[in-house]
């Protein structure tokens, strides 16, 4: 018997499985029959959600915990729309997503068909690049490109639109092993006039810093990084995105800059003669007012991607390049200069300025955090959501190694924390996952619990609820004389009895003395999912803070006594 | 007269960006939105064909701040159906724009409008009883002094292809 000519949607699978998918998070709806129908016989195991935009960060997730594409597939209109925070959360940090998304027929493309929406449209400024395929034998071709743009260079979201008549249809198209991209190029190593003029400037520096993100991250230039730090004598900093890019526990590493970094990270960059960025892009919660950031100091800048060098900042030397070759080029290269008054000056500011929360006053998200790290001695991978557990977690939970914290940095997207950790699980099983919550962004996709559930996904989940959308109230409290307004989640359901509900073991957690004792219960849990219910003191604050769009000098390092002008910077 | 007489518009401010970009739906849309999402207005736009059918020429012209418009071409340049962007301004390349201009032109009027018009080796395409249409081409500079000074003869309609540019020599556009 002939081998009957496969269906589009039995060649996009294919397709995926010859690219080495093996999970896909999906939510199935008209437009996409075609294709969960051919996932029935296909290797690749498809997790079904229960809301597309928790599709997108499981696969994020995964993406971000495995250094491999993560595939979401939804169906057509509100099932795409769905996609769209999933996409921007990819986007702004560098993420390789695919998302797949089924269509109404071609013939009735731009007829207001029933769940039809222009998703190629809607989605432009979310991707790195979109397809809208209408002929099945741009299959192949179309999933080998999506891959190769989402992995390489600088990451980024793919969105591929399948009509419903394409993946149902025949396709004989061959598969594709190369692509043809003229518009497409994917830097590697750094000129060599670049790498001299940095190596000149790293040698004439008496105070050079170490700025590392997400960039050294994907890269994996963690070794080379720190091998320049150890041969310059220069301290590290990183980014919130760059933790865990070199260990944060080294003794020349100060922690994260920034908004709400370590006051000696942010001494260190108001005092440094250079500061050298690797794969990082002087986001504006690190640089705060442009004018006055890092003024007299020198700057390098590494990066893949060149649209990044004069967009925020003009460094003296610019290196396009992958941040691992290009550190690893750069090594040979570099003479040391005498550090030794910067280093002696920066452990002086650690000493002096060290995180710190009050002992007392009832059960604190600081201690709860600090003690996950101890007891998870720092090699858990932990998945934040966004507010001020994310800040606390990111202080508090040093990160010793690449690809062992997960969170929603560019986007800061709530409700990214519970289904990215799901995903890092299903990449990571040997890894223990634990996402990190808050009571406000957990309830945005806490149907997700299904699918954990369902699924045994033994991540662990910890919800530090203060029935409040705490990181706004801390702005109204501090700049905006408490006038609380549209923070307050009073109605908050018991976590509790809600996870319970779902079969999932709870615990919760309401004096400092039970932390450990439940923690370490948790920890033990080994099935399925577990979720820890915080439930932390309503009215705490993250410090040290620099407001939005001041400069590092204006950091705020402990609670202070006096009402503080509104921020400038809008966020 | 209705229209009051704009101020004669400097060039030195406006940019002319040329982009080698696939022949596909969408790539206009993508290059659109690098301009709009940065607040950047585009003058003129035209895209048409190349040698090559599978890629196409867009040829932009727009005014702003320098640092943003550096931003712009390399996220243009970003865009994976851009095979390639270029900032031409004040480069070595043959520019050039057509224009076609109704006007009202009473008959008293239209020998001093044909003198005009012959100083700039302007066409006439139409000839009314009651309008007359003009074609004049050149650099942009020729055709906003062409418009200027027929401006105050009653312009009933105005419309200009937008700027085209091509480098001199044997190299690429």
């Amino acid at each position: 018997m002939a081998t009957a000519i496969p269906t589009g949607a039995e060649k996009l699978v294919q397709c995926l499985e010859r690219e080495g998918v093996d999970y896909i998070f999906g939510l199935s709806g008209g437009a996409a029959i075609p294709i969960f129908d051919a996932l029935v016989d296909s290797r690749i195991k498809l997790i079904l959600v229960r809301h597309e935009q928790g599709a997108t960060h499981m696969a994020d997730g995964f993406a971000r915990a495995t250094g491999r594409p993560g595939v979401a597939l939804v169906t057509s209109g509100p099932g795409a729309t769905n996609t769209v925070t999933g996409l921007l959360t990819a986007l702004m940090d560098s993420s390789p997503l695919i998302v797949i998304s089924g269509q109404t027929n071609t013939a009735n493309l731009g007829k207001d068909a029933f769940q039809e929406a222009d998703v190629t449209g809607i989605t432009y400024a979310v991707v790195k690049h979109s397809y809208l395929v209408k002929d099945a034998r741009d299959i192949p071709r179309v999933v080998r490109e999506a891959f190769h743009l989402a992995t390489t260079g600088r990451p980024g979201p793919v969105l591929i639109d399948v009509p419903k008549d394409v993946s149902s249809g025949p396709c004989d198209a061959p598969f594709v092993d190369d692509v043809d991209l003229p518009g497409y190029a994917v830097p590697g190593h750094a000129d060599t006039a670049s790498l001299e003029a940095a190596a000149a400037l790293l040698h004439r520096a008496e105070r050079p810093l170490l700025y590392v993100g997400h960039g050294a991250v994907i890269a994996g230039a963690g070794k080379a990084v720190t091998q320049l730090a150890e041969k310059l004598r220069a301290p590290i900093v990183n980014t919130l995105l760059g933790k865990g890019a070199t260990d944060e526990t080294h003794p020349l590493h100060l922690g994260m800059l920034g908004m709400h970094g370590t006051a000696y990270a942010n001494k260190a960059v108001i005092h440094c003669d250079l500061i050298m960025a690797i794969g990082a892009r002087w986001d504006d919660r690190v640089a705060g007012k442009l004018d006055e950031f890092c003024s007299g100091a020198k700057k390098i800048h590494v990066d893949i991607d060149p649209a990044e060098f004069n967009k925020v900042i003009r460094p003296d030397v610019s290196l396009v390049g992958d941040a691992r070759l290009t550190i690893e080029d750069l090594l040979p290269l570099v003479e040391p200069n005498d550090t030794r008054a910067w280093v002696k000056q920066c452990e002086t500011w650690r000493r002096q300025y060290p995180l710190k929360y009050p002992k007392r006053g009832g059960l604190r998200a600081q201690h709860v955090l600090d003690r996950l790290h101890v007891l998870t001695g720092g090699h858990a991978v932990i998945v934040s959501d966004v507010g001020q557990h994310q800040m606390w977690a990111a202080q508090f939970c040093k990160t010793a190694s690449n690809r062992h914290w997960i969170t929603s940095g560019g986007a800061g997207t709530m409700g990214f924390g519970w289904p990215a950790a799901i995903g890092a699980k299903l990449g990571r099983p040997e890894s223990e996952v634990w996402a990190v919550v808050g009571d406000g962004g957990f309830q945005m996709t806490m149907a997700e619990l299904a699918t954990a559930a369902v699924n045994k996904v033994a991540a662990r989940c910890l919800i530090i609820n203060n029935n409040y959308l705490g990181m706004v109230r801390q702005w109204q409290e501090l700049f905006y004389e408490n006038r609380l307004s549209g923070v307050d989640l009073e109605g908050n359901p018991d976590f509790v009895k809600l996870v319970e509900a779902y079969g999932i073991k709870a615990l919760r957690i309401t004096r400092p003395g039970d932390v450990d004792r439940k923690l370490k219960e948790a920890r033990a849990w080994k099935d399925g999912p577990v979720v820890v219910v915080a439930e932390v003191i309503k009215e705490d604050n993250v410090f040290p803070m620099i407001p939005a769009g001041a400069p590092v000098s204006h950091m705020i390092i402990e609670a202070p006594k006096h009402r503080l002008e509104k921020p400038v910077g809008s966020t | 007269m209705a229209a009051p007489e704009p101020a004669l518009r400097t060039r030195d401010d406006i940019h002319t960006i040329s982009l080698f970009v696939n022949n596909k739906p969408g790539v206009l849309v993508r290059v659109a939105l690098v301009f709009s999402r940065r607040g950047y207005n585009i003058e003129s736009l035209v895209v048409s064909p190349t040698v090559d059918g599978d890629f196409s020429r867009m040829t932009i012209t727009c005014s702003g701040d320098p640092a943003t418009l550096e931003q712009i071409i390399k996220q243009l340049a970003k865009l994976i159906d851009v095979v390639q962007a270029t900032d031409h301004t004040g480069g070595d390349a043959y520019e050039t724009e057509i224009a076609l201009v109704k006007l009202r032109a009473s008959l008293h009027e239209r020998t001093e409008i044909l003198q005009v018009a012959e100083n700039f080796g302007a066409k006439v395409t139409d000839y009314g009883q009651e309008s007359l249409m003009l074609r004049v081409y050149g650099a942009s500079e020729k055709l906003d002094a062409f418009i200027a000074l027929l401006r105050p003869y009653g312009m009933r309609e105005l419309i200009r292809s937008g700027k085209i540019l091509m480098v001199r020599g044997i190299q690429a556009t």
